[in-house]
């Protein structure tokens, strides 16, 4: 568990520091998250298992992954003064951007399959 | 024997108060979602945010406070990002086979993500920073934070942004998705798991487990699509 955490922490504290230096517009994590994929393909080509507890780390964090969103939520409490004015043209806004990025997304990907099923 | 306001300015000086209170939110938020047969309604994340909200409107503590305690929770996030490498490895064969849907889905939906925010909200009236803060929402929270920090906007506002469009996606997904007569579970989980992140991901395993694996994959790709659409749209249109 604790190694889990911690090779999981190691590639965060990687991606920040490639990013830091290189000034790649891209976040820490998510250069993280990359890094520790090409790492498990090496490892699984060699037929190394040194990531089995990052696995185990990683499912406990997804499986309570809301959770984690919960204390930024909360923070709707300190911008409700600034936001009050615009709140209903805001909610509005997400609102319409959601619903749009589900169906383009739906359809394109069906859209696509069908293509391809096709060929 | 200390009187019970003592006790209070003892406990509102440590973390301990608002770090527990946040994982008890939580805990009865899940066991009411579970109650309500995970209704969408019910969405776990809604439940805590407006339980934290509210105790913290009553005891009339400033957000700083509870941050103060839940500061241990938000700092996972970063981890958690790291963590979407796991699904992605364990499903890979099955991301290759739908490859190219894939790759079409996220290179639209990131960007109908992005420009329908940048058109609705010039015709909002937004201002720069607030659109700012706004074009990154679908992407996870620490992702999301972190590019509208390095484009100047405000990450807290971002944040807020974030969470609300993970809750509104899970909510009207199922609903949606029904009215548009798609039964194809991959694809569904694929797009609340574009547009709503972990949110997104919860609620779609909570119907399925292939759109969860799908919403799990897209929320990671979708990541990384995101860090590289919404710097693009800023320097085109801001």
């Amino acid at each position: 568990m604790i190694k889990g955490i911690a090779l999981l922490l190691l590639f965060q504290l990687i991606g920040e520091s490639i990013v830091f230096s290189s000034g790649m517009p891209l976040p820490g994590p998510v250069v993280g998250l990359v890094l520790l994929f090409v790492a498990m393909q090496l490892c699984k080509a060699m037929g190394l298992g040194l990531f089995s507890e990052a696995e185990t780390a990683a499912d406990g964090f997804l499986a309570n992954l809301g959770l984690l969103f919960v204390p930024a939520g909360v923070g709707i409490v300190a911008l409700w003064g600034e936001l009050q004015s615009q709140a209903g043209i805001l909610l509005a806004i997400l609102v319409a951007s959601a619903i749009l990025t589900l169906a383009a997304t739906v359809w394109t990907f069906i859209a696509v399959q069908r293509l391809v099923g096709r060929e | 024997m200390k009187r019970p306001a003592e006790l209070w300015v003892y406990l509102s000086t440590s973390p301990l108060l608002w770090l527990t209170l946040t994982l008890f939110a939580w805990l009865f938020a899940v066991a009411i979602s579970t109650r309500l047969k995970r209704h969408p309604l019910a969405n776990p994340v809604l439940i805590s945010i407006v339980l934290l909200a509210g105790a913290l409107r009553l005891s009339g503590e400033p957000y700083e406070k509870f941050f103060a305690g839940a500061q241990y929770i938000h700092f996972l996030l970063g981890p958690a990002t790291v963590a979407i490498a796991v699904p992605l490895f364990r499903q890979w064969r099955q991301v290759k086979r739908a490859l190219l849907p894939m790759v079409a889905a996220l290179v639209v939906g990131s960007f109908t993500a992005a420009l329908s925010i940048m058109l609705m909200g010039a015709w909002g009236g937004l201002s720069r920073d607030v659109l700012i803060a706004f074009l990154p929402k679908s992407a996870t929270a620490g992702v999301a934070m972190a590019i509208s920090e390095s484009l100047g906007g405000n990450p807290s506002l971002t944040a807020v942004l974030v969470v609300l469009t993970g809750i509104i996606g899970a909510l009207v997904v199922t609903p949606l998705m029904n009215a548009m007569r798609i039964r194809d579970y991959a694809a569904r989980g694929f797009a609340v798991g574009l547009t709503s992140h972990g949110i997104g991901t919860a609620r779609a395993f909570d119907v399925d487990q292939t759109a969860g694996l799908f919403a799990g994959i897209a929320m990671a790709l979708n990541a990384i699509a995101t860090s590289l659409v919404v710097p693009l749209i800023v320097r085109l249109f801001l």
